[in-house]
């Protein structure tokens, strides 16, 4: 809070403090490293805690880690064979368990005290170096994460296109559907179509990079409204409470997301693969 | 928001850890939980079978028991039939036994009858000879005669 009673800006610039990304420049452009640092670290959690249990993966009787692993990896597993109808290429439920696991891990971060970066920098740097120092903890409430996840998705399903009708069938495809013709109706529709695909196929990883940005953005932004109760007694307690119920509130979202983000790239999948 | 670099980071982290999960991550589990899946498919048709097997070794045993009990009863039967016909012969001995015992000592008696007669025979020839010799030595005398007749008479 030293940032709201420091300065004139209160609780705008509060605010203002915990959207700045902890930036810098890399091939020329800029960087945000403290999203990107964040989701790394995070992944490497995921895919380390899964391979300690896939390492020693027995049929027999599992332990309580192993039973859990496995649930999700089952969970997994049914929602892609329920998507795909048993036509599943092997690498869509790894892939589907990454970004599941992943944006779960990746949204769980705004549970996290919202001051606890700027805490760490204050105790080992001082204040004043914690008053210029920006970290952003929620990788997936930067648009840069959510839409290098849609776009990498964006890439997979051209490859499945591609590598399920061909890519004289899957280039055919772009201009004779949604619109079928024949002879020279078919020549004239052929633009049409293909405008429609494009937008297709665009919408795709933009609305799911901005589905997950959004909830997540705005989930952050209402925890930190909900900080500036804490700065006067008198809306202290009511604050706590708001927090909590937020916080509540927002485990469903967080794995709601996740699920959302993971189960439409599976849909996604499947409707890539099969003809119109 | 401002799109920058972050994003192609993003792109790559995200592609390493779909590769790592893909190459080492999903294959073993998925293996452990299919095989322990089979194992317990497995598990659970034995125990059926075992249960099928344990009715089959029931309605076995019930049968046999039935049977048993079915060939006990004919014994039962079979040796009272024995025991009547052994009590009706021993019936049937005694019968005969008591007969002859009944006819020796019917033949005995008439045996010692027969002789009692012979010997009170011998006797009357005696007393009649007697008699006969006390007529002799007296005189005839028709009351007297008369007395002695009655006296044998009476002996008799």
């Amino acid at each position: 809070m030293s940032e709201s009673t420091s300065s004139g800006g209160g609780l705008t610039e509060y605010i203002q403090h915990h959207l700045t990304h902890n930036q810098g420049q890399l091939f020329g452009g800029s960087f945000h490293f403290d999203s990107w640092i964040v989701a790394l670290g995070l992944g490497l959690a995921f895919v380390f805690w899964f391979w300690l249990f896939a390492r020693k993966a027995t049929a027999g009787v599992p332990g309580k880690g192993q039973a859990f692993v496995e649930m999700v990896v089952n969970f997994i597993d049914g929602q892609v064979k329920d998507t795909l109808h048993g036509d599943a290429p092997r690498s869509v439920a790894p892939l589907a368990l990454t970004i599941f696991v992943w944006v779960v891990f990746m949204n769980a971060m705004d549970l996290l005290p919202l001051d606890i970066s700027s805490a760490a920098v204050m105790y080992t740097a001082g204040p004043d170096a914690a008053h210029h120092t920006y970290f952003r903890l929620v990788p997936t409430a930067d648009l840069n994460t959510t839409l290098g996840l849609s776009t990498a998705v964006f890439f997979i399903l051209i490859g499945h296109a591609v590598s399920a009708k061909g890519g004289l069938g899957f280039g055919k495809e772009l201009v004779s559907a949604p619109f079928h013709a024949h002879g020279i109706a078919a020549i004239i529709l052929a633009p049409v179509n293909l405008a429609m695909n494009i937008i297709e196929w665009l919408v795709k990883p933009i609305s799911l990079a901005m589905r997950l940005f959004g909830n997540m953005y705005g989930g952050e932004l209402v925890f930190m409204l909900i900080a500036g109760l804490m700065t006067s007694w008198i809306t202290f307690v009511p604050g706590v409470f708001a927090n909590a119920a937020w916080a509540i509130f927002h485990i469903l979202i967080i794995l709601l997301q996740a699920f959302i983000f993971m189960i439409l790239t599976v849909v996604y999948i499947a409707g890539v693969r099969e003809s119109h | 928001m401002n799109l920058n670099m972050t994003f192609f980071g993003q792109m790559l982290s995200f592609a390493i850890l779909v590769w790592f999960t893909m190459k080492f991550i999903w294959p073993p589990l998925n293996a452990a939980i299919e095989e322990r899946q089979k194992k317990i498919a497995e598990g659970l048709s034995q125990a059926e079978q075992a249960r099928k097997e344990l009715a089959d070794a029931d309605a076995r045993v019930a049968a046999e028991i039935k049977k048993a009990r079915a060939e006990a009863a004919v014994i039962i039967e079979r040796a009272s039939q024995q025991a009547v016909q052994i009590v009706d012969k021993a019936r049937q001995d005694a019968i005969v036994e008591a007969m002859k015992q009944k006819a020796i000592a019917a033949a005995d008696i008439e045996a010692q009858a027969h002789r009692a007669r012979e010997e009170l025979r011998a006797k009357v020839a005696a007393l009649a000879v007697a008699g006969a010799e006390k007529i002799l030595k007296r005189e005839i005398d028709a009351n007297a005669h008369k007395a002695l007749i009655d006296q044998l008479a009476a002996e008799i």
